[in-house]
């Protein structure tokens, strides 16, 4: 089997992302802390799959298999998934999956500000579309680090506790490597060096206003975009894809 | 007083309806509380049997719309708690009664979704009963629930008939699919029927609520016309309903059905229906889990508001 062409691969890393964290999100749903909150962190989940719809059937299209957006959403293991190790991530308390959420929308916002003037027009179309969505995600998740950082002892500390675990799975997220510098040469792919910038200004700013303390560490894990996942993906990708995998070849 | 009960009966007659500041007898209070609430419970409890198979959705598209369905049902408990509390009782109050079991829910929602069919026939018979039941309600005498029942119907049907389309994909599919079909409509088929509430004969609230027009058909009328459009759209499916006396009566001008089994029904109520204690713990947890993200949000406005306040003095 020839390896996958670089821009395939960089397509499914941020479907992957968004398909992934959707996931992730939607087990909140019924389960939300307020109702309010609820509702919304299942308006983030299908904002996410909706993107992650998009993605995969322009992936579909450039790798020109005749694959669906189904096939690669439910019929790839883990090794073909290429989402940051971030969002596989267990949700943990709502703390957790608030600071987890703000870490990504912070990067999600920025790669689709720059992805809107890729040379790509497809790409350029779907980030200009899924930006107003993320703009209210980051609004969002940044009102409630700021929220529970600065609310009670008991939710900063729960929030600081996240906030050093979720730490050194950040660097990944604007860390490039060959596939990122090749597209972005091809002015295709988003400037990672840049939205590191703009990803720990912004970082930094809500940390601060949320009372809660930057991490020192600069070890960071990753693997996740060249296909090496944590132990959690397999579980994530065993639920979602069980149906597709026990009945193959179904209409649904 | 008897003057106030006499007038507000005639308000009642003349189809006028009576909004949360107007004079109403305590009863009629009470009885709108317990159906709101119960109502809005429902809602909110339904989420969880649905929920259960979203992270299991079995293709993409399928998965967004139930997340946008079981997402509705949040909308709907929203409006609910929002029109109940216009009757002076706090959200956090019916919450409270949800979770010490004072407040009672749909008892549909105490049975499991074992399948992805499930998901279709949740949508076709729950939904489809509910909507049956409901919109009589957009025409019920106290305003803010009348209106709350009109936003909840036009989304109710529109689930409804995107369960129905679950259900005849599945028809149409492989062998497996449509035993996964039949499998989920004889678990459902008579716990759906349930959803209509005793028999007129042994309800006790029926009269007075028909009479108050919070109710406007009773339990056996709406359960009637149920039966005899199931058992028309159960042909599209290449499907059957469990029930060996379901038989069409010329004479009656509708479909004969068998009898139901009470003590099933009255047992589920009581508590022991399979996820009776599964759904209110669920409930429960959510809400001990997130004390303190409630209190956090408090503390927060309440520091916002001081440092607002502190601010506005200095400048003065």
């Amino acid at each position: 089997m020839n390896p996958p062409t670089p821009l395939f691969s960089y397509i499914l890393r941020q479907a992957d992302n968004v398909l992934i964290l959707g996931q992730r999100l939607s087990e909140w749903c019924g389960h939300g802390p307020i109702l309010e909150q609820d509702i919304a962190l299942t308006n983030f989940a299908l904002d996410l799959i909706g993107q992650a719809r998009s993605l995969y059937q322009y992936a579909a299209e450039v790798e020109g298999k005749g694959r669906s957006e189904d096939d690669l959403a439910y019929l790839r293991d883990g090794f073909d998934f290429y989402n940051v190790l971030l969002v596989e991530l267990p949700k943990g308390d709502f703390g957790h999956t608030m600071t987890r959420q703000f870490f990504f929308d912070a990067y999600n916002y920025y790669f689709y500000q720059q992805l809107q003037k890729s040379s790509d027009p497809t790409l350029a179309a779907i980030a200009e579309k899924s930006i107003k969505e993320v703009t209210y995600h980051l609004r969002y998740s940044s009102e409630w680090m700021i929220r529970l950082g600065d609310g009670t002892e008991e939710s900063h500390r729960r929030m600081q506790t996240a906030v050093d675990a979720l730490w050194a799975y950040t660097g990944e997220l604007y860390t490039p490597d060959a596939i990122d510098q090749e597209l972005l040469a091809a002015g295709i792919a988003v400037d990672l060096g840049r939205l590191q910038q703009h990803w720990q200004q912004r970082v930094r700013e809500i940390l601060t206003a949320a009372t809660l303390d930057i991490p020192t560490e600069t070890w960071m894990q990753k693997g996740g975009k060249q296909g090496r996942h944590t132990e959690h993906l397999g579980y994530v990708l065993a639920e979602m894809q069980y149906l597709q995998r026990t009945y193959p070849n179904s209409e649904w | 007083m008897q003057h106030l009960e006499e007038k507000f009966q005639a308000k009642i007659d003349a189809e006028i309806k009576i909004e949360p500041k107007d004079w109403m007898p305590e009863r009629y209070r009470k009885t709108l509380i317990r159906q709101i609430s119960q109502h809005a419970h429902s809602e909110i409890v339904g989420m969880l049997p649905e929920g259960n198979w979203i992270t299991r959705a079995p293709s993409l598209r399928r998965k967004l719309a139930l997340l946008a369905k079981v997402q509705d049902e949040a909308g709907h408990g929203l409006y609910l708690y929002s029109a109940c509390e216009t009757l002076g009782v706090s959200r956090d109050e019916l919450l409270e009664q949800l979770h010490t079991g004072e407040a009672k829910y749909s008892s549909i929602f105490n049975y499991p979704t074992l399948t992805w069919a499930d998901m279709g026939v949740v949508g076709w018979l729950v939904d489809g009963a509910a909507i049956m039941n409901q919109v009589p309600l957009c025409r019920c005498s106290y305003g803010p629930y009348a209106r709350a029942m009109v936003r909840v119907c036009k989304e109710e049907s529109f689930h409804q008939r995107q369960g129905y389309e679950i259900l005849l994909t599945l028809s149409k599919g492989t062998e497996a699919q449509k035993r996964m079909l039949q499998d989920a409509i004889d678990r459902w088929w008579w716990p759906a029927l349930m959803m209509f509430g005793p028999s007129d004969k042994d309800s006790k609230h029926t009269l007075q609520s028909m009479k108050w027009k919070i109710k406007r058909f009773t339990n056996d009328e709406l359960r009637q016309k149920f039966v005899d459009v199931c058992a028309e759209q159960v042909k599209l499916l290449n499907a059957t309903l469990p029930d060996p006396d379901l038989k069409w009566n010329e004479e009656r001008g509708h479909y004969d059905f068998g009898a139901i089994n009470w003590e099933e029904f009255w047992q589920v109520v009581k508590g022991n229906g399979p996820c009776n204690k599964e759904r209110v713990e669920a409930r429960r947890k959510a809400y001990a889990e997130g004390a303190w993200v409630r209190e956090a949000a408090m503390a927060h406005a309440e520091k916002r508001r001081q440092r607002q306040a502190t601010a506005t003095a200095q400048s003065a």
